[in-house]
C-alpha cells in the first residue's frame, strides 16, 4: 500500500509544482471554448441545435481528461530515460502496486485538470440543466480518467523513445479527441462515420458528460457506464501486462 | 554472500556474458573490471534482478534472486551507472521515497535518511530539488538513497564516472567507512584502476563476456608481472579501443531540455 501512495504522490507534487505545464494544458481546452464554442456557436445556432457552448463544454471536459491522463502516463517515457523508472523497477515492491501508483496519480491529476476545465466552463456562461448534475457528471470524468490514464500506462511501457510519443500523439489521441463526439452531434453520421465514433472509448465518457450535465444523451447511461467500465478492465490489464514486461 | 557460477547472458545472437563464476564473500569490497562493453553493467543487471539470466546460477545472502525476487531485492542497495534521481523531487523527498518502497518503518525511516544526509555532506540542501544538483551531489545522494534500508550488498556501477577528484576521493572514503563499520559488502564496477587498488580487496577482470583473472591487487599484478594494476589490466585485456553503442537517452535528454526551457 506503501508504495501506491507515495507513487500516486509523487504524480500529484510533479503536477503541482509544474506550474507551465498546468497553465498549458487548461490553455489549449480555454482556446477550443472560446474559439470553436463562440466562433462556430451562430451557425449551429441556425442549424437548430441551441447554443454550441452548452453543447461542446462537456466535449471540451472530455478532451482535457484525455490529453491529461494519456500524457501523464506517456510521462514515464522520461522516467525511462533520466533513470527514476528504474529505482521503482528494482525495488522490493510488486510492479503491479507501481503501475497502480503511476496510474491512479495520472488519473488523479487528469481528474483535477477535467473539474478546473469544467468550473472555467461555468464562468464562460455552461450552465448545466440543473446541479445535481455534477455529481453525475464527476462519476464520468473518474471514469474517463481512468480508462486513459491505463491507456497512458501501457503506452508509456511500451513506447521507448520520442518518436514513438509524437505517433501517439498524432495518430492515437488526437483522432480519439475528434471522433468522439466532443465537438459534434452523433445524429445522422454517414454510417462509416457513426461506426467509428461508436469503437472510440471516448466517444461514451463524452456521451455520459453531456447526458449528466445538459440531459442530452445519444446512448444512455447504462450504456456509457458499463463500456467505460469494461474499457478500463481492458486497459488496466493491458497497462499491466506491459508494464511487467519492462526491462531496465 | 555473492555467489555467482556459470552465469551465461546471450541477447540474441550476441553473447554478453559467457560462462563466469565468482564469489564474493561477507565484508568484502569487489571490484569488477574491464573495457566497455566487456559485460560489466550486464553482470550486475542480472545480479540485481533486472535481467534473466540465460542460463547458470546466482545467490545473494543465500537467496536464489529468481525465486525470491522480493527478498532478495531487499538485501541490496544499487548505484547505477547512470542517475536513477528522481530530479523532480527534492533529497529529502528522493530518500523518503526510497524507505517506503523498501519498507523502512516511518521513524527508522527519517532517522537514517537524517544520519545518511549528514555523513554524505547533503543534510543542508535536503529541501533543494535535485535539479539543482550537482553531478557529485546527485552521485552521493544516489548512494546515500542506496544505504538507506541497511543493505547486506551495496553494487555501484561506475559511481565515479564524471566526477571531480574531489568527489570522487569523498565517495570512495565514504564506501571504504561503511564496508568496515558495517560490514556492507560492496560490488563495484569501474574504469579507474587507481580506484579499484585503493578500495577493492578482490579484483576480476572481465574481458568480451569472461573473466580473464582474478585476485588481489597484488596477485594480479604478479601473475602478469607488471608493477601496476593498469599495466596488468593493459596486458590482459590488450590495448585496443573498445566502441560502444550510442544511447538514445542522450538525443532525448536534448529535446525534454528544450521542453522545459
Amino acid at each position: 500500500m506503501g508504495a501506491i501512495y507515495i507513487l500516486w504522490l509523487r504524480e500529484l507534487k510533479r503536477y503541482i509544482r509544474s506550474r507551465v505545464q498546468i497553465v498549458v494544458s487548461l490553455g489549449q481546452p480555454c482556446l477550443y471554448l472560446l474559439a470553436l464554442g463562440f466562433g462556430l456557436g451562430p451557425v449551429f445556432q441556425q442549424a437548430g441545435h441551441g447554443s454550441y457552448l452548452q453543447f461542446m463544454a462537456p466535449g471540451v471536459v472530455g478532451m482535457t481528461i484525455l490529453f491529461s491522463s494519456v500524457f501523464s502516463g506517456i510521462a514515464m517515457l522520461w522516467d525511462r530515460q533520466f533513470g527514476f523508472l528504474k529505482e521503482t523497477l528494482v525495488a522490493p515492491v510488486s510492479r503491479m502496486q507501481i503501475m497502480i501508483g503511476r496510474t491512479l496519480g495520472g488519473a488523479t491529476v487528469a481528474i483535477i485538470q477535467g473539474s478546473l476545465i469544467l468550473v472555467i466552463c461555468l464562468v464562460a456562461g455552461f450552465r448545466p440543466h440543473s446541479w445535481i448534475a455534477i455529481p453525475t457528471a464527476f462519476l464520468f470524468v473518474v471514469m474517463i480518467a481512468v480508462v486513459f490514464a491505463a491507456l497512458g500506462t501501457a503506452l508509456g511501457s511500451a513506447i521507448k523513445d520520442m518518436q514513438g510519443f509524437q505517433l501517439v500523439m498524432n495518430f492515437l489521441v488526437l483522432p480519439l479527441f475528434f471522433l468522439s463526439g466532443a465537438l459534434f452531434p452523433l445524429a445522422n453520421l454517414p454510417p462509416v462515420m457513426a461506426f467509428i465514433t461508436r469503437l472510440d472509448p471516448l466517444t461514451y465518457g463524452v456521451d455520459g458528460l453531456r447526458g449528466a450535465l445538459i440531459n442530452v444523451w445519444h446512448f444512455n447511461a447504462a450504456t456509457d457506464i458499463s463500456v467505460l467500465a469494461m474499457i478500463a478492465a481492458v486497459f488496466v490489464s493491458a497497462g499491466a501486462y506491459l508494464f511487467s514486461k519492462i526491462e531496465a | 554472500m555473492i555467489q555467482v557460477q556459470h552465469l551465461v547472458k546471450n541477447f540474441g545472437e550476441v553473447a554478453a556474458v559467457r560462462d563466469i563464476s565468482f564469489d564474493v564473500a561477507q565484508g568484502e569490497i569487489f571490484a569488477f573490471l574491464g573495457p566497455n562493453g566487456a559485460g560489466k553493467t550486464t553482470t550486475i543487471k542480472m545480479l540485481t534482478t533486472l535481467l534473466q539470466p540465460t542460463s547458470g546460477s546466482i545467490e545473494l545472502d543465500g537467496l536464489d534472486p529468481r525465486t525470491r525476487q522480493k527478498e532478495a531485492r531487499q538485501r541490496f542497495g544499487i548505484v547505477f551507472q547512470d542517475p536513477s534521481l528522481d530530479a523532480e523531487q527534492t533529497a529529502y523527498e528522493n530518500m523518503i521515497l526510497h524507505g517506503i518502497l523498501y519498507h523502512v518503518p516511518r521513524q527508522l525511516r527519517e532517522a537514517r535518511t537524517e544520519r545518511l544526509l549528514k555523513l554524505f555532506e547533503l543534510w543542508d540542501r535536503r529541501d533543494s530539488y535535485v535539479k539543482t544538483f550537482s553531478g557529485g551531489m546527485k552521485r552521493r545522494l544516489e548512494i546515500a538513497r542506496g544505504l538507506l534500508h541497511t543493505p547486506r550488498i551495496l553494487f555501484l556501477d561506475e559511481p565515479t564516472l564524471g566526477l571531480d577528484p574531489q568527489s570522487r576521493n569523498l565517495l570512495w572514503t565514504h564506501v571504504k567507512h561503511l564496508n568496515e563499520t558495517e560490514r556492507t559488502t560492496v560490488f563495484l564496477t569501474t574504469h579507474y584502476m587507481d580506484e579499484a587498488e585503493r578500495v577493492a580487496h578482490r579484483i576480476a577482470i572481465i574481458d568480451h563476456g569472461a573473466i580473464v583473472a582474478q585476485g588481489t591487487p597484488t596477485e594480479l599484478k604478479q601473475q602478469t608481472q607488471t608493477d601496476s594494476l593498469e599495466g596488468a589490466f593493459l596486458a590482459l585485456t590488450g590495448s585496443s579501443i573498445r566502441d560502444e553503442a550510442a544511447n538514445s537517452a542522450d538525443g532525448l535528454r536534448q529535446v525534454a531540455k528544450m521542453w522545459r526551457r
